[in-house]
Order: structure tokens, then C-alpha cells, then sequence
């Protein structure tokens, strides 16, 4: 490995190789304190206090008042519940549509670079563009969905029941091609001589899958789990414009109206760090999972 | 060759250190992106032509338009100069000092009797009956109805309503008759629906549609003087309203789960109701041929009186303010004296803008100008507002949260959703020191 030499002069201009490397990160790190760092301490520090943006009155501290009142709010109880409602069928449905997808794709077949393009364009649409058009295919008088299903004029967005359903399908869409990618990726690192062993011991394919695949591709499967599940906790986008039915409103929905309708900004401060303290504690859980998977 | 170069440098820097005087005095109007702001553009730039003022309307989609005001306003920018705010920003934005008083401006021009009443009491003064004026009222507006006037002359139509009802097929002199047209015209099968009403939950829109039958009724959302909700918001006229409301909402097309102005509109251009609620504002593009293939068919009415002969409608419409923050109050203040001018007032009304000029509403002229300016004229000295508070937007949460699922998914019953929401007011109130 070539050893950094402090005291090499990069060129005419007297730079050393130090100083470049600095050049290049430090205007990094400036942009990661300013719009990360500070609001992240700031937001903590405001999250104590009874401080409303749209007033110029000074705030006061409050304490844990903030937490106090929303952890003891039904409604903010409903939204965690709605939110975890619609995590869990999100997430398990990118789980089973992109692992499929991927097992599909994993073996020779014609046009397999185009196909496995095409299969990618979702997860690039803009998430506010891919709300509007699917709520042109919900549309309950000449959406294709009703046509195909064979719905007559079921509403969709309108039923408190299949709401969060139907946005859910919209995030299942959406990314699965990214749980695809992670399970093509793990797939193909799978030792080709483990699949020819187990057909010369006449292995079944059930057999086959759930002895050598899948516990060879947990690891990434667990990490696209991590992935999702961290962005399906933060939806906004497309659940905000497909929906605004209170049983579809997720935490990002509630969170937004809380700071930038009703302008509580310490109250909205507090709920943003429960929002992070829940999505950590779950992302922990996961990586231990991840790290028995791994030792296995 | 040096001395030279010099005298160009200093000449140079003269003329860019002059340059900010020798330009033009601008003024920036901050609005919501609508007809009425492109109107108010057009009337703004005959100002300019007068004092050359350069007078810029700019705007943001409405569902931007709170959000981004108050975010300039919170960091105290100058990007705006006016402002023509929501009516039930004027207690938030007054109380954090956003809003110039104009209280002076008012009493040296004699504004509280030149406006319409209505317009001045919501538009304009905070708190209420506080003598306190923010804003200067200029663009009234209200909800008002369209209807298919083809369908209600249809003489197969009105001899099957007179068999069915009883009594002849007109425009609704109540909310009885309202509820027995839309229920007369729901006719799925044909495409053809009865009525087409508010029921967007993202921001006012739902709520602002409700007020319409609530105060009709007889109901109302509180006292705002003395912020008493309870058997108020859910006393047995209010839930005859709500219940009324909700009727009205099954006999909307398909997939009206989610609906405001364009949607609203979109009911009559496409033929598919008999009916439909909307601000006035919206009404010009209903009388376009070239946006309503069904102008000529295409008539209107004001809001009708509920069964105990009470009649409002819900208040629209906006008041312009001096942004506090603004660089050019002085030529502000310059400009709204040219605005409020009756002349300017009636040209304001030509070019589609819904005055609030007393006496330009009461004309003749004014009256018979379009074929919904009667009902417009009839509407502003009946219209009723939502809180002007400063916490209204979480009144306007709980209300969203509380009336949807009733309204649009038939949860539970009008008792039980206005005794809850008038719980979730109280509470919010206490909270804010308004009640104990």
C-alpha cells in the first residue's frame, strides 16, 4: 500500500500531499457539521424547550414536557402503530418481490442486462411524481387497477381500511428492485460447487434453497431489511400525496403537519428524536441478527 | 496609460456605487398561485404606468403558500414587502409581529365603513372587536354553488322531480332542497352524479365545506370571543349540519375522497354533477367556453338557508398586510392608499378580482357584470369565518383528523365525532392559556 508522504510537494504550487488530501475533505466534513451536526445538536437542545418557529417570543425550557406529552398522546400512538403497520407490510413485501425477482434473474436469459434495467426504473422516479400517477391508477372511475382486478369503482384511497394498503403497494413497487440488486449481488457469490454437490446427492430444490441459498444470502438480505425498514419508517413523499386519510397517516405526515403546519417546533423537535431513538433500537436488533447470521 | 486605466476604474465604481438610486422603487407582493393573483398582477402594473413603481406579484401553490410565507417571516426576511395572507393567519401573524398595525391606516381612511362589514371584521381586525386592523380586505371571497342549469330546465327532469318531491325543480332555497336535488341527480349508471362538495383534509378545504352546512344549520364553531366550544361546536343544530354534510358527500362521483377547488370545478367542465360547491373565485373559468365546454349551461347560486332559516356561507378571501420585515413600508402604505381608491376598486372588480369595496359590491354594475357576481354580492354580507387565532392550525389538525373518517368513511356518528373534536379544542385552548 503507497504510504502518505507528508512532506512530498504534489507540484509547483508547494502543496503537499497532506494538504491536498485536507483540500478535498474538509469542505466534506464543513457541509456534514453545518447541515448535519449542528441541526442534529440544535434540534436536540430545542427539543426541550416550548419554542414555536412562526412567533418571535422567546422560548422557555420546558424540560421533558415535550416527551412526556407525546408519549402519553393516543394519537401520536396511533401514527406508531400505523407506521409500524405499514413497515412491516412494506418491507415484506420488498422482501419477497425483489428475492423472487432476483432468483428469476439469477441464470442465463436472453436480454438479461435490459430486463434487469428495466426492473431498476422504479426506485430512480422522483417518490412525489410516482404518488401522482399512482393515484391516477387508484382512481376508482378509469384507473387500470380497478380494470384489470375487475373492481367495478372500489376506492381505494378513499377506504380507511385498504388505504394504508394502497400505499403500501405503491412502496412495494417502488423498491423492491433495490432488494433485487442485494439479492442478485448475494446470489452470485454463492459458490457454484455447493449446487453441483447437492444435485450429485440428488438435493431437492426446497432443499437446495433453504440449505445453501438462503443461508448464504441472510447477510445482504438482512442488510436490505436494515435499509428498508430505516426508509420505510421516514415515508413522506408519496404516502402525503396519495393519502391523507388519518388512517394512513404515518409518522413523517404527522411530524411535518406538527412542525410546518402547526409550527410547534420544539414539540416536533422531541418527536423527531423518538422517531430516531426507535428507528436505532430497531436497527440494532437487526444488526445483531445480521452479526449471528454472519458467525454462521 | 496608468492615469488613464485609473479615471475608467473610478468612473466605473461612481456609476456602480449610484446604480441603486437611479433604478426604479419596487415592491414585492407575495400571493398564492390563482386567477386572482394574475388579476391583481394586471391591476398592479396600471400603478406602475401612474408612479412607476415596479410592483411584482409573486406567488406559490397554495398547499406551499402558509409554509413558505412564514418561513421568510420567521427569519425575518425582506423578500416580501406585502402579503396577501389566509384570514386565519391574521392572529398568528399579528401576535408574532410579522403584521404592520395598520390600525392608524384604517381610521385615517376611513376603511371600517368603505369595506364591506364582513370583510372587515375577518379580513382584517384582531383580535375580534379589538379595533386592531393587520390588513387591508382585497380579495372577498366565499363559497358559492354552480349548477347545470340544462338539466334543471329539462322538462322530462322537472316532471319527474315534481312526482318524486312534490314541489317544482328550481335552484335549492335550502339545504332540504339541496339534499333532495343531488340525491334526484345520482344516477351512477349514467355517469351522472348529484353533487360535487369539498373533502380535501390536507389543509382548510374540508372544513371551509362543512362551515357551509354547519352555520346553515344554525351551528357554529364556537365563540371566538370568549373561545366557549362546548354546546357550541357540538350542539344538535351543528350535528344536523355534519350529519347534512355527509349526506351531501354519497351523492358525490367516484373517488371524491380527496377534493378541492380544481376537482370542484372539474364536476360541471366534465358533466358529471348537477351541482358543486366552490369559491367564487373559481367561478370565471365556469363561464369560459374555453375552459367549460358547458358555460352556457352553467349557472349559480349562494349558499342556501338551513331549516331554521339560518343562511351563511363559509368566508374566503384574503386582506393584503405590510410585512414588518419589509424594507419599503413607506411606499407600501403608498400603494394601498391606491388601492382602496373606489376607482381602482372597480377596476380591481373588472379585471376579475373580487372587491371588498362596499359600495362597488352594492352597484348595479357590479351586480350584473358576470352571472355569479348577485350571488357573490348576496353571499359577502352573510359569510361567517374559522378561528383567527394563532394556534388554528392545530384546531384545524383535530377538525381534519375528527371529521374524515365520518364524512368520507362513514366512521361512527356526527354526536360522537363533534363531541371529540370539541374535547380536542377545548384541550388545545387550555393549552393555550385561552380557557382554564
Amino acid at each position: 500500500m503507497t504510504r502518505l508522504n507528508v512532506d512530498a510537494r504534489a507540484s509547483a504550487g508547494g502543496l503537499s500531499d497532506l494538504s491536498i488530501r485536507n483540500l478535498f475533505i474538509i469542505p466534506t466534513i464543513a457541509f456534514l457539521i453545518i447541515f448535519n451536526v449542528f441541526p442534529l445538536i440544535y434540534s436536540l437542545a430545542t427539543a426541550f424547550t416550548d419554542y414555536r418557529a412562526s412567533t418571535s417570543t422567546p422560548s422557555n425550557w420546558v424540560g421533558l414536557d415535550n416527551f412526556r406529552e407525546l408519549l402519553s398522546d393516543p394519537n401520536i400512538w396511533r401514527n406508531f402503530t400505523i407506521t409500524a403497520k405499514y413497515v412491516i407490510i412494506s418491507v415484506t413485501g420488498q422482501l419477497f418481490v425483489g428475492f423472487g425477482l432476483a432468483m428469476l434473474l439469477n441464470r442465463p436469459i436472453p436480454l438479461k442486462g435490459l430486463i434487469t434495467t428495466l426492473l431498476l426504473l422504479p426506485m430512480m422516479m422522483s417518490p412525489a411524481v410516482v404518488g401522482l400517477f399512482w393515484k391516477l391508477l387508484y382512481d376508482p372511475s378509469f384507473g387500470i387497477i380497478n380494470y384489470f382486478l375487475g373492481l367495478g369503482k372500489f376506492e381505494w384511497l378513499a377506504d380507511p381500511q385498504m388505504a394504508l394498503y394502497a400505499v403500501a403497494m405503491v412502496d412495494i413497487w417502488m423498491w423492491s428492485p433495490f432488494v433485487m440488486l442485494l439479492s442478485l449481488a448475494g446470489l452470485s457469490a454463492v459458490p457454484k460447487h455447493l449446487y453441483e454437490a447437492a444435485e450429485i446427492d440428488r438435493a431437492g430444490p426446497f432443499y437446495t434453497f433453504f440449505r445453501i441459498t438462503l443461508p448464504l444470502v441472510a447477510p445482504i438480505l438482512l442488510i436490505a431489511i436494515i435499509f428498508r425498514t430505516m426508509e420505510a419508517f421516514k415515508t413522506f413523499d408519496h404516502a402525503y400525496i396519495l393519502s391523507t386519510q388519518p388512517t394512513t397517516e404515518l409518522i413523517a405526515i404527522r411530524l411535518y403537519k406538527m412542525a410546518f403546519l402547526e409550527w410547534q417546533t420544539g414539540m416536533s423537535s422531541a418527536f423527531a428524536y423518538i422517531v430516531l431513538i426507535v428507528v436505532v433500537a430497531i436497527t440494532n436488533i437487526y444488526v445483531k441478527y445480521l452479526n449471528k447470521a454472519k458467525a454462521r | 496609460m496608468n492615469r488613464s486605466f485609473y479615471r475608467l476604474l473610478a468612473g466605473a465604481a461612481a456609476v456602480a456605487l449610484s446604480a441603486p438610486t437611479a433604478m426604479s422603487q419596487e415592491l414585492t407582493i407575495f400571493w398564492a398561485e390563482w386567477d386572482p393573483a394574475n388579476y391583481l398582477q394586471e391591476l398592479v402594473n396600471e400603478y406602475e404606468a401612474e408612479t412607476g413603481v415596479v410592483v411584482t406579484v409573486e406567488t406559490t401553490p397554495w398547499s406551499d403558500f402558509q409554509t413558505k410565507a412564514f418561513t421568510e417571516f420567521n427569519a425575518k426576511g425582506s423578500a416580501y414587502d406585502m402579503i396577501v395572507g389566509d384570514s386565519q393567519w391574521l392572529g398568528s401573524a399579528s401576535e408574532a409581529g410579522h403584521y404592520v398595525d395598520m390600525t392608524e391606516f384604517f381610521a385615517a381612511n376611513n376603511l371600517t365603513e368603505i369595506m364591506a362589514p364582513a370583510t372587515v371584521k375577518y379580513y382584517a381586525e384582531y383580535p375580534g372587536n379589538s379595533g386592531k386592523y393587520w390588513a387591508v380586505p382585497a380579495e372577498g371571497d366565499a363559497v358559492g354553488w354552480s349548477y347545470r342549469k340544462d338539466w334543471f330546465e329539462d322538462s322530462a327532469e322537472m316532471a319527474a322531480f315534481k312526482e318524486k318531491y312534490g314541489y317544482d325543480l328550481a335552484v335549492p332555497q335550502d339545504w332540504k332542497q339541496l339534499i333532495d336535488i343531488a340525491e334526484f341527480f345520482h344516477r351512477p349508471d349514467e355517469n351522472r352524479y348529484g353533487v360535487a362538495i369539498y373533502t380535501d383534509n390536507s389543509y382548510d378545504a374540508m372544513v371551509m365545506g362543512i362551515e357551509n352546512a354547519l352555520f346553515s344549520y344554525g351551528g357554529g364553531l364556537g365563540d371566538y370571543e370568549s373561545y366557549q366550544v362546548e354546546g357550541i361546536l357540538n350542539s344538535d343544530k351543528s350535528i344536523e349540519g355534519l350529519e347534512a354534510y355527509r349526506k351531501l358527500y354519497s351523492f358525490t362521483p367516484p373517488g371524491w375522497s380527496k377534493t378541492f377547488f380544481v376537482e370542484n370545478n372539474q364536476a360541471i367542465t366534465e358533466g358529471l354533477a348537477a351541482m358543486s360547491m366552490n369559491y367564487f373565485a373559481f367561478f370565471p373559468a365556469l363561464v369560459n367556453p374555453a375552459t367549460n365546454p358547458h358555460a352556457a349551461h352553467t349557472g349559480f347560486f349562494a349558499n342556501p338557508k338551513g331549516p331554521y332559516g339560518d343562511q351563511f356561507a363559509a368566508l374566503g378571501g384574503q386582506g393584503i398586510s405590510v410585512v414588518a420585515y419589509s424594507e419599503n413600508q413607506e411606499e407600501s402604505f403608498k400603494f394601498l392608499e391606491w388601492f382602496i381608491k373606489e376607482e381602482t376598486q372597480k377596476r380591481w372588480a373588472e379585471l376579475g378580482g373580487y372587491t371588498a369595496h362596499a359600495a362597488t359590491l352594492e352597484s348595479e354594475e357590479f351586480r350584473n357584470a358576470t352571472p355569479y357576481n348577485e350571488a357573490f354580492f348576496q353571499t359577502m354580507f352573510m359569510v361567517k369565518d374559522f378561528w383567527a387565532v394563532p394556534e388554528y392550525a392545530e384546531l384545524l389538525t383535530a377538525a381534519n383528523t375528527r371529521l374524515y373518517p365520518y364524512i368520507v368513511g362513514g366512521e361512527g356518528n356526527a354526536k360522537e365525532v363533534l363531541d371529540a373534536l370539541a374535547a380536542d379544542w377545548v384541550e388545545t385552548f387550555k393549552k393555550y392559556g385561552r380557557v382554564q
